[in-house]
């Protein structure tokens, strides 16, 4: 199966059984439990990475949390 | 009207039909409000300044400390210890001293940001942590004021500007901050020191534009950067009618602070 994440093109073996949630941890994709998916355009909810499939040609879009700037924390 | 060295002065600009006498006095009117004097506010700063922008505002609690020097270009060596904001306020008129630089040393708060950024055309977000971003989108999206989102960690960056009504806003992609302590900070992270300086240069530019009125924002479209690919790439995106600031039903009405977050600097890589 050939989708498309942040731009390249990635195959995966065949699994009807694949959801956004169980790509994110096949992959461990870093930020996890955090990261924003974004599926052929649109941002899903977060309790919809459970339930989506993942389907042949899907666009896929992970988004991280970046802080950065100045450094104030401690 | 501009004096005959204010015409030498941005005749780089004055040349360019997109700006020309009268963009430059645009920028000379315009206001923007930098928050943050870090590694994204000194570039941005910088350009503004020499830019001719007419008031900038610049927002920073701290004082210079010798671990921000390998990143953060408007701070000196002789600087250390001294607020970033005063620090900041010097190299820029000294760049330019028709520029008028009003300082605020403070933390940027639920308490105080509403009553700042009223005075501004334009906000840039140049903070290093999610409760300040979170809270720079909330309070710009319910004011109304266009701003631009910045955020950098260890050798990426991603920026995005947001016209509040019309474009995705940061809670749009991200609905509410990570939580405190399941990540890393900064100092464990690091960043590469040249990384701010390309990212606030492109939050800058879009400041410029705005107040020139010319070109597209980088509105709908979160730009990353890789500098160790050396990529950029856009991601297309749009307003969330779930979105909890600025979608059909907001349950975000008010600035407030996100508290959880407050610790909270940056992520392990992406």
């Amino acid at each position: 199966m050939k989708i498309t994440i942040n731009g390249k093109e990635v195959l995966l073996v065949e699994n009807s059984a694949r959801t956004i949630d169980s790509l994110l941890e096949e992959l461990d994709v870093s930020q996890r439990l955090y990261v924003t998916v974004e599926l052929n355009g649109d941002i899903l909810d977060r309790p919809a990475h459970e339930t989506t499939p993942v389907a042949e040609g899907d666009v896929i879009e992970f988004l991280y949390f970046m802080g950065g700037g100045s450094s104030h924390v401690d | 009207m501009l004096t005959d060295s204010q015409i030498e002065r941005y005749s780089r600009h004055i040349i360019l039909k997109e700006v020309g006498g009268k963009g430059q006095q645009k920028l000379f009117d315009g206001r923007v409000l930098i928050i943050g004097a870090g590694g994204l506010g000194a570039p941005i700063a910088l350009y503004l300044a020499a830019a001719g922008v007419g008031t900038i505002g610049i927002a920073d609690a701290d004082d210079v400390d010798l671990s921000n020097l390998q990143r953060q270009v408007i701070h000196f060596t002789p600087d250390i210890g001294t607020p970033k904001v005063e620090s900041a306020r010097r190299k820029m008129q000294a760049i330019n001293p028709d520029v008028k630089v009003i300082t605020y040393k403070e933390w940027i708060t639920a308490a105080n940001i509403t009553a700042i950024i009223a005075d501004y055309d334009f906000i840039i977000d140049g903070t290093d942590n999610f409760a300040a971003k979170f809270l720079i989108n909330d309070a710009c999206v319910l004011a109304g004021k266009p701003y631009s989102h910045g955020g950098i960690l260890q050798f990426d960056g991603q920026t995005i500007t947001v016209t509040p009504g019309e474009s995705a806003c940061y809670r749009c992609i991200f609905p509410e901050p990570p939580p405190k302590d399941a990540i890393p900070t900064c100092s464990q992270a690091g960043v590469i020191g040249v990384l701010p300086g390309v990212i606030g240069t492109i939050q800058a530019t879009e400041a410029i534009k705005y107040l020139l009125g010319k070109g597209d924002l980088l509105t709908d479209r979160l730009l990353t950067y890789s500098a160790l690919r050396m990529k950029f790439r856009e991601v297309p995106l749009k307003r969330k009618a779930s979105c909890p600031v600025c979608g059909d039903n907001p349950t975000i009405t008010e600035a407030k602070d996100e508290l959880d977050a407050f610790t909270v600097c940056d992520l392990e890589g992406a």
